[in-house]
């Protein structure tokens, strides 16, 4: 049995806006395991952003309780959390957010500077296959491309988790597949335990496991018996 | 360097029309905090420095002849701590190579070269010897214009004796830091010289031997001078006292300090609102910036910066503002002080120049200007660092829009959609446009009380010397003498018209206010010099009746009517109530003014005259001042035409500079508040703006609702400039007022209409450059950008 990497208890997470109470999670209860690839499914609204912001510390929980293998996140203040993100976890957004004013080294320096054992630069760009575009501003490259910085500069402090909110929602399907096929590689090569956000069905037949979401609820957790490889998939 | 540091670097360059934009309004600030609150430290130091190791003194006091008898009484007043006693007299020049006479205040010199109080410093030769008659130290200004060295020669008119004296020493004093003749209202340095006599020699030419006619006084500290300046008077009565006055009334220190006053006046007050302006323009651009950069400060903050270093991170943005406008500032305000350096060194005569601004100043100046930048950028930083990161990576809610009373009456008026857009924005934001409208308000009352002094000095000017002093010269004598001798000075060559004038030495009292000055005695229809009246007319008093200047009245709380009781401090010294008859509208010192036939009839005298007023033939001028040379008792001598001369080069210098200095101050106002405006709310409309393009709009109308907003910003901000600039107009006039010189508060239309042409002018500019960047607004990816 794997080692259990996140764990969480039952947590919920509310927000009041005044007039109504909407319930982004209602009673979330989820294990992901160590050196995972684990592809969150639901539609639009179901919990998975609000977990996934939980379980990187950007977000608190409203109830409940999550834990980071000893760690207790949810006892955490401010501070602790972010130490906890400089340490510990990589993200990966839909909309890259790169700081148009860096280069992509730049930008994965951004996370080189404050990480504890950061690999250089030029290779987490070397590993998703930007070594040629070091000294590019995100403004002259590609989507894909600038996702597979923003992937790289995810991964570069060497993270025990990588975060991925819709990392090729943005992206075409040829340029998506190659934003996956690094997910894969960092996972395989790395053992990153890994949490992939998307609503695009296909894509989970990579995943080993696939946690499927409705209405701030998990509603079924699958296992994929045969994996396929990214370039197989099609949308 | 770290990647944040890159960052911020490029976000700097990114910004740097903006960032100069700001930090020049920041370097106004810095640069005349630097030259006012330095020149002020600098002057009031030296000056400090000079009294204290000169001993200037306390009080003064001058008296027709006082016996030397006298002096152990005086020395033992209540609080006297020292006190010299000399012999003052005046004295006409002839000085080789001038045609025009000059004049001298003969100082005796005591035997021991040792005076207890006012020590003249030695610059150049020695002291004159105890038994010369001939030998004199001068002061270095009048040495230096009129080329002398030691040894040099020039002629004097003591007391009706013509006497060729030798220069042995030149000196500086504390009494002469701003060395201005009786009378006089400029200082002349050619025509006008201090004179250090040997005792002996003055005494003999003066008549004073065993006497003094000047008295200087240093007082305890525990002292009080009113009670020192009262028990000088009753003593210095049956000697002709000519009524005790203290630092305030001595000429010299008077204008120091008035000098002072005006210098620490600029620093408190303008320096603080350029701070407030970059404050206010740092605030609203590094807001938007944090809200444009909202998605990065969210992703900073997932990779883990904790909320110190993103806050540290944009305050250090501002403070790269700050540094620039600091490096302006100090470069400018240390290039403004040498200016201000240069112009005291003509003006004030000290001996040593501690006119370097300390290091402190730049150090304070320095420190004002990057508080005053972090105050502005701290909301902002504060908000990125409280940013939630989970909140931040989601766009930000639209703002909300509600419906007012503003959107019913602009339904009601039926505007187009682009004039609605700009009048929601006005008023959707009322905190932001009331700071914009406040800071233009500001350039616009920059422009408003630099032309104002320019009118005033014209006014003044107009007044002084061509409605109330229209004679070409006025002859000063030592004494009142025979009106008679008027018809000497008419025969004398080139004068055309003599009229004589008196003036007498006089306290003028109300209950416990009073005031000494010189009553000016003229005759009814007198053509040369006259008596202007608040209403511009001319004003005479009648006999019995005293014409009082606005200001003085004020001072001693009396109106039209009022009786005044006037206490002569010379000839018989009589005391007499009159009446003021009338209020004069004055701004050379605090005048007086009386029936010359009346005063001689009460005081049952011949007629007298101290001062013969003339118009003079030009060409005759040479001969005139041959034979002025040589009129006894005549102590002085003011050519008008040089007084006016010099006094308007010196205020058109002035003006032009001043009104330089303010309209680019002005302008560099408005271009930081409305070209920081105009860009952010691009920045904030791009894609409503593309929108607009998209949907058929023609590239003019949507510059409309662009240059549109600044420029009612612009126009709703002139109302509010106009009253600002009127108000600081009226604090100057006030903080200006002394009993030296006033100035009237004239605000002509055209000085309105010329700031707001000026600011709107650079408001349209501004808006102009930025809406140039519509041009390239990339219709298709700003509408595809996420925000």
């Amino acid at each position: 049995m794997a080692e259990v990497i996140f764990r969480t208890e039952d947590i919920t997470k509310v927000y009041d806006t005044g007039e109504v109470k909407v319930y982004a999670l209602a009673g979330v209860s989820l294990e992901l395991y160590a050196g995972e690839l684990a592809v969150l499914l639901g539609p639009s609204g179901s919990g998975k952003s609000t977990l996934l912001n939980i379980l990187g510390g950007l977000d608190h929980v409203t109830d409940g309780r999550v834990w980071f293998r000893d760690l207790e996140l949810t006892d955490l203040n401010d501070r602790g959390l972010t130490r906890f993100r400089r340490d510990h976890v990589g993200f990966v957004f839909q909309f890259y957010n790169l700081v148009p004013s860096l280069t992509a080294r730049e930008n994965v320096q951004l996370v080189t500077d404050v990480a504890p054992d950061p690999m250089p630069a030029a290779e987490a760009l070397e590993l998703v296959g930007l070594g040629h575009r070091l000294d590019h501003f995100p403004s002259e490259m590609s989507g894909g491309e600038q996702q597979r910085v923003a992937i790289a500069r995810a991964i570069a402090k060497r993270p025990e988790v990588l975060l991925c909110d819709e990392p090729t929602g943005a992206l075409d399907s040829k340029t998506g597949v190659q934003v996956l096929e690094v997910l894969k590689t960092i996972n395989d090569q790395f053992g990153t335990t890994t949490a992939v956000i998307t609503h695009n069905a296909a894509i989970q037949q990579m995943a080993h496991r696939v946690i499927q979401f409705q209405d701030g609820k998990i509603n079924e957790v699958h296992v994929n018996e045969t994996r396929i490889a990214p370039h197989e998939i099609v949308w | 360097m770290q990647a944040l540091d890159k960052k911020l670097f490029r976000d700097f360059r990114r910004l740097w029309v903006q960032a100069v934009a700001i930090a020049l309004v920041l370097s106004c600030g810095v640069a005349l905090l630097l030259t006012s609150f330095g020149m002020y430290q600098a002057l009031d130091d030296t000056r400090a420095a000079y009294y204290e190791r000169n001993r200037f003194g306390d009080v003064w006091l001058d008296t027709r002849r006082a016996p030397e008898t006298l002096l152990p009484e005086l020395r033992a007043i209540d609080g006297v701590y020292a006190i010299e006693p000399r012999v003052v007299g005046a004295a006409i020049l002839d000085i080789e190579g001038r045609s025009e006479s000059a004049v001298g205040q003969i100082l005796s010199w005591p035997e021991d070269d040792d005076p207890l109080l006012n020590v003249p410093l030695l610059r150049s030769g020695g002291y004159p010897a105890p038994t010369s008659t001939r030998d004199v130290m001068v002061n270095e200004p009048f040495a230096e214009a009129n080329g002398f060295e030691i040894g040099s020669v020039f002629h004097a008119n003591l007391n009706g004796q013509r006497r060729e004296l030798r220069i042995v020493g030149t000196a500086l004093s504390p009494e002469y830091i701003y060395t201005i003749s009786p009378g006089g209202m400029m200082p002349d340095n050619e025509g006008f010289g201090i004179i250090w006599m040997p005792e002996r020699a003055v005494a003999a030419a003066f008549d004073m031997e065993g006497a003094f006619n000047n008295l200087s006084v240093r007082i305890t500290q525990d002292a009080s001078e009113d009670e020192v300046i009262d028990a000088l008077d009753r003593l210095a009565e049956p000697y002709g006292g000519l009524g005790a006055y203290g630092r305030a009334q001595q000429i010299s220190d008077s204008f120091v300090t008035s000098e002072i006053a005006q210098l620490r006046g600029m620093a408190m007050v303008v320096p603080p609102i350029f701070f407030a302006i970059a404050a206010f323009l740092v605030s609203m651009v590094m807001g938007r910036i944090v809200a444009l950069e909202r998605s990065e400060i969210g992703l900073l903050k997932a990779i883990g910066y904790s909320d110190l270093e993103i806050c540290l991170h944009y305050l250090l943005l501002a403070g790269f503002i700050a540094v620039v406008g600091i490096a302006i500032g100090w470069g400018a305000g240390t290039w403004l002080a040498r200016g201000m350096a240069v112009q005291y060194a003509e003006f004030f005569d000290f001996p040593y120049l501690l006119f370097r601004v300390p290091g402190w100043v730049y150090a304070i100046s320095g420190l004002a200007a990057l508080v005053t930048t972090m105050l502005g950028a701290a909301r902002a930083a504060l908000a990125a660092a409280r940013l939630a990161p989970a909140i931040a990576m989601q766009p930000p809610a639209p703002p909300r829009f509600k419906r007012s009373m503003i959107d019913v009456a602009m339904a009601r008026l039926r505007l187009s959609q682009p004039t609605v857009m700009i009048l929601r924005s006005f008023f959707r934001w009322p905190g932001r446009s009331a700071m914009t409208c406040l800071g233009l308000g500001f350039a616009v009352a920059s422009v408003v009380a630099a032309s104002f002094v320019n009118d005033a000095l014209e006014n003044i000017v107009d007044v002084a010397f061509y409605q109330s002093n229209r004679q070409d010269a006025m002859l000063l004598f030592t004494e009142n003498v025979p009106e008679t001798t008027i018809a000497e000075v008419r025969r004398l060559p080139g004068v055309l018209q003599a009229e004589p004038q008196q003036y007498l030495p006089a306290i003028l009292r109300n209950g416990p206010l009073e005031k000494s000055l010189a009553v000016e005695a003229r005759r009814p229809g007198t053509d040369l010099s006259r008596v202007i009246g608040a209403d511009g007319e001319v004003s005479t008093a009648e006999p019995g009746g005293m014409l009082l200047s606005e200001r003085l009245a004020s001072q001693l709380d009396l109106g039209i009517g009022d009786m005044v009781e006037v206490e002569f401090l010379s000839g018989r010294r009589e005391t007499h109530e009159m009446v003021v008859t009338g209020l004069v509208e004055q701004y050379f010192g605090l005048g007086a003014y009386a029936d010359l036939d009346y005063l001689n009839q009460v005081f049952r005298q011949s007629p007298q005259m101290s001062v013969v007023n003339v118009t003079l033939d030009d060409n005759e001028l040479e001969a005139l001042h041959a034979r002025l040379k040589d009129i006894p008792r005549l102590s002085g001598l003011i050519m008008m035409n040089d007084t006016r001369r010099s006094f308007q080069d010196t205020i058109r210098e002035n003006v032009v500079v001043m009104n330089t200095v303010y309209i680019v101050i002005a302008v560099l106002i408005t271009v930081g508040v409305a070209y920081n405006g105009a860009r952010i709310q691009l920045s904030e409309r791009a894609r409503e703006l593309a929108s607009l393009r998209i949907l058929g709009f023609s590239r003019g109308e949507v510059s409309y609702v662009l240059v549109g907003e600044t420029m009612l910003l612009a126009l709703v901000a002139q109302p509010i400039g106009w009253l600002l600039g009127a108000g600081i107009a009226q604090a100057m006039v006030g903080a200006f007022s002394s009993d030296i010189y006033s100035m009237p508060l004239i605000l002509k239309p055209d000085i309105f209409s010329r700031a707001s042409l000026v600011v709107l002018a650079a408001a349209l500019a501004s808006a102009l450059i930025v809406r140039r960047r519509l041009d390239n607004l990339n219709l298709v990816s700003v509408m595809k950008t996420r925000e």
